[in-house]
């Protein structure tokens, strides 16, 4: 009787097993969650894009609730979602761009070509400050609520049905 | 045609030489130990552009300010662990090729032993379980004929 238990336990066992691990293999490992969320925005202290003289701090993000790009010349994505950037503009929400691993000349050049949501641009070519926000390709997109904790962040480019469903959403939600 | 085969070889190679000298840098060290932590800890950390590849092994720009990063901060003079620590901060649990400890990870590390032990268990289990069938399995009938043989060779 006990035998014929253990062995009824073997394949409970297996299918348990294969079942915990087969819902993993249905992850998409590359949207995982930033590991800066419901943390403050990181310290930094850097000149703006248009500005070198101009200094800029973490406390250009504090008073309210504000979308931080990162984004690069070199990076066709970012130049895909300008549109939908400048819409949110459009739409009364404060965007901070972070100009990352760029020239300042490059940088420039963009923003005449393709528009310039941005209040600011913060410069970061060493990529310091995205290092700092476990930026690891460009664009990422981060929403900073009014105390300066980040609230949402987006990986990668952000598409017409990601401004709807999700980003407007969340700046709503943290407002 | 295997002077062909063997031009083709040699650009193969000359290829290959090139695509792993423009990936990743040499450093410098002056003191081994030090040169071994940079290594192991390389190892350790997963790119997180490339997913399946140590930083050490990744011509991504990211692994590249990683390991930068790895060797600023060595440099420094911080331990292991706080090197650790501080890329976990910017990059997540993800990063770790082996999760640390925590709640959210005994699973993870205590199934391999849990099975063992279990495994083992079921063993001693289906031995003693045989181990005892047996003693009982004889009737009065055989246990008689058993004590019959005995005392035959006994007498003998």
């Amino acid at each position: 009787m006990t035998r014929r238990l253990l062995l009824l336990l073997l394949p409970i066992g297996f299918v348990g097993i294969a079942l915990f691990l087969y819902q993993g293999l249905g992850r998409d490992p590359s949207q995982r969650d930033s590991a800066l969320m419901a943390r403050d925005f990181p310290a930094f202290e850097a000149s703006t894009l248009r500005d070198a003289n101009l200094q800029v701090d973490q406390s250009l993000l504090t008073g309210e609730v504000t979308l931080v790009n990162v984004w690069g010349e070199w990076c066709p994505a970012c130049k895909q979602e300008m549109p939908q950037l400048l819409e949110l503009a459009d739409n009364g929400i404060r965007m901070v761009g972070i100009n990352y691993r760029d020239t300042r000349e490059k940088g420039l050049e963009f923003l005449s070509e393709f528009g310039d949501p941005f209040e600011v641009n913060v410069f970061d070519p060493e990529g310091s400050l995205g290092f700092d926000l476990g930026v690891y390709g460009a664009p990422e997109t981060f929403l900073v609520d009014a105390d300066g904790v980040i609230r949402y962040h987006h990986k990668g480019y952000v598409s017409p049905e990601d401004v709807r469903e999700r980003i407007l959403p969340e700046v709503e939600k943290w407002r | 045609m295997a002077l062909m085969r063997g031009i083709f070889a040699v650009m193969l190679l000359a290829l290959a030489g090139s695509v792993v000298a423009a990936g990743i840098e040499v450093r410098e060290f002056d003191d081994p130990v030090m040169e071994q932590r940079y290594r192991d800890l390389t190892a350790s950390m997963r790119c997180p552009l490339c997913e399946n590849q140590a930083i050490d092994d990744s011509d991504a720009p990211i692994s590249g300010d990683m390991r930068e990063r790895v060797y600023q901060l060595l440099q420094d003079g911080q331990s292991d662990i706080e090197i650790i620590n501080h890329m976990v901060q910017r990059f997540g649990e993800y990063i770790l090729y082996n999760p640390r400890l925590e709640n959210r990870t005994y699973l993870l590390w205590g199934l391999p032993i849990g099975l063992v032990v279990l495994g083992m268990l079921v063993v001693v289990l289906m031995v003693r379980a045989r181990r005892n069938a047996s003693a009982k399995a004889l009737s009065a009938e055989e246990r008689a004929r058993l004590d019959a043989l005995i005392n035959r060779e006994r007498s003998s």
